[in-house]
């Protein structure tokens, strides 16, 4: 018997399964479970022959098969030790199978709609740096921009050194107090001065957690202009550094 | 302010994302129920008028967008495909909007398979965000829908989502993909 699917076009096994069980028009209540193991094996020996590399999720679902089919296949307990609760071996399979289900047509749905960029558009300005903009319009920097930040910063300085002499490793506690008496002098820094001029790798690490330990010490403040814009610290209205015992171990880096 | 319809026409126009009605009343120094008014009053002419582009609400606020009709056109100027997104992806977004705040576990769960790198992509072209962490043990995080994602879906808020559809049996239309791999399999 062939199997005349189309393989490497299954999201999951529970795809799999759902194109197996409205193939055959079975019953989604009473899944004949020995039929549908004995296809769904198939078709995965099919991917493997096909050298596809099948995803361990498609094995841990052969593998739920099975055990669903062992389990009816045992003797049905007499009568009154039948516990109330006693659920049928594929309840839980179908539950999900429907659930699933419902997000693939709700993502279809949503496939559907008209989408700005492809059916729908706006117009596109192309260069939002021109024009200063208020400091009360700039919003607070998500996480997902801060990583991406210094990701960016990350993949563009540390360069390979080749006069290494000293080694002289920069605390974070040293960092702050440097970087406050930065905030002291000057207004506000861009994300990229907080970083200097061709820093080591530790220093951008160093530096980057004294950053975070300053705003989270309410001691500074992360804004940006708009979205995708430049990222500043701002010092914040505090209390002094005096108050707070800046040494490593109570910062957790000791 | 006679002119008013034609100012907040203006402000609309030069906003590059969709301008929320405190806004532009912020700008002129007037009322919400005014600004609103002017802005409904501009929905209905563009509606009526047979012009290359109309003003919507999305996203809490008002943008000029083509129409739907003229999509090809537009896109012979900009000499643009039009985008697909990956079965995977819509999957993906799709658990994330009707089940936000959702944690990556949920979502394989529900898909049955891997979704970290489909959730990686969605946060780079940011349709989805990190909500926070949850408070149960291993602190994961929590993902929802942005506001990138109503503007891309042209939808005003989450509540102009389509109802879910509840299924107690297996619905026989296919996806979509899977219709066109009948197309051509092999006998």
């Amino acid at each position: 018997m062939s199997y005349d699917i189309k393989i490497d076009n299954f999201e999951g096994p529970l795809d799999l399964l759902l194109h197996l069980i409205r193939k055959n028009e079975m019953d989604i209540y009473n899944i004949p479970i020995a039929e549908i193991t004995v296809q769904y094996l198939a078709t995965i020996d099919t991917m493997q022959s096909l050298n596809l590399d099948v995803a361990g999720e498609f094995l841990l679902m052969a593998a739920t098969l099975l055990h669903i089919k062992s389990r009816l296949l045992l003797p049905q307990p007499e009568e009154e030790y039948i516990e109330e609760d006693e659920e049928d071996p594929r309840a839980e399979l179908v539950r999900r199978l429907l659930e699933y289900q419902k997000y693939q047509a709700a993502a279809r749905e949503l496939d559907e709609r008209e989408l700005l960029g492809r059916e729908l558009f706006a117009r596109t300005f192309p260069s939002p740096e021109l024009g200063e903009q208020e400091e009360d319009e700039f919003v607070a920097v998500g996480l997902y921009d801060l990583v991406e930040a210094m990701r960016a910063l990350l993949r563009q300085r540390p360069q390979a050194a080749y006069h290494e002499v000293t080694f002289e490793q920069l605390s974070v506690s040293e960092r702050i107090n440097q970087i406050l008496t930065q905030l002291a002098d000057r207004e506000r820094l861009t994300f990229g001065e907080l970083f200097g001029e061709s820093p080591s790798r530790h220093e951008v690490v160093v530096s980057f957690l004294a950053m975070l330990e300053l705003v989270k010490l309410r001691m500074a403040r992360l804004l940006q202009e708009a979205r995708f814009g430049t990222i500043w610290l701002y010092p914040a209205v505090a209390e002094s550094p005096a108050d707070f015992e800046l040494d490593e171990e109570a910062l957790g880096y000791g | 302010m006679d002119d008013l319809k034609a100012i907040v026409e203006a402000l609309v126009f030069v906003s590059e994302s969709p301008v929320k009605i405190e806004q532009i009343a912020e700008a002129l120094d007037l009322e919400k129920p005014k600004v609103s008014a002017v802005l409904l009053e501009l929905c209905r002419e563009y509606e009526g008028n047979d012009r290359g582009f109309e003003l919507q609400r999305v996203a809490g606020g008002y943008q000029f967008r083509t129409r739907a009709r003229h999509a090809e056109w537009v896109r012979r100027l900009s000499r643009a495909k039009p985008f697909r997104f990956s079965r995977a992806a819509m999957e993906t977004l799709a658990i994330i909007a009707y089940r936000q705040p959702v944690t990556r576990a949920d979502i394989e769960y529900l898909r049955g398979v891997d979704s970290g790198g489909v959730l990686k992509t969605l946060l780079d072209k940011r349709l989805v965000r990190i909500l926070g962490k949850k408070d149960i043990p291993g602190r994961p995080m929590i993902y929802g829908t942005s506001r990138g994602f109503l503007e891309l879906f042209g939808l005003n808020d989450l509540s102009g989502l389509p109802t879910l559809k509840e299924f107690d049996q297996l619905s026989l239309d296919l996806p979509l993909s899977e219709v066109a791999a009948d197309g051509n399999q092999t006998p």
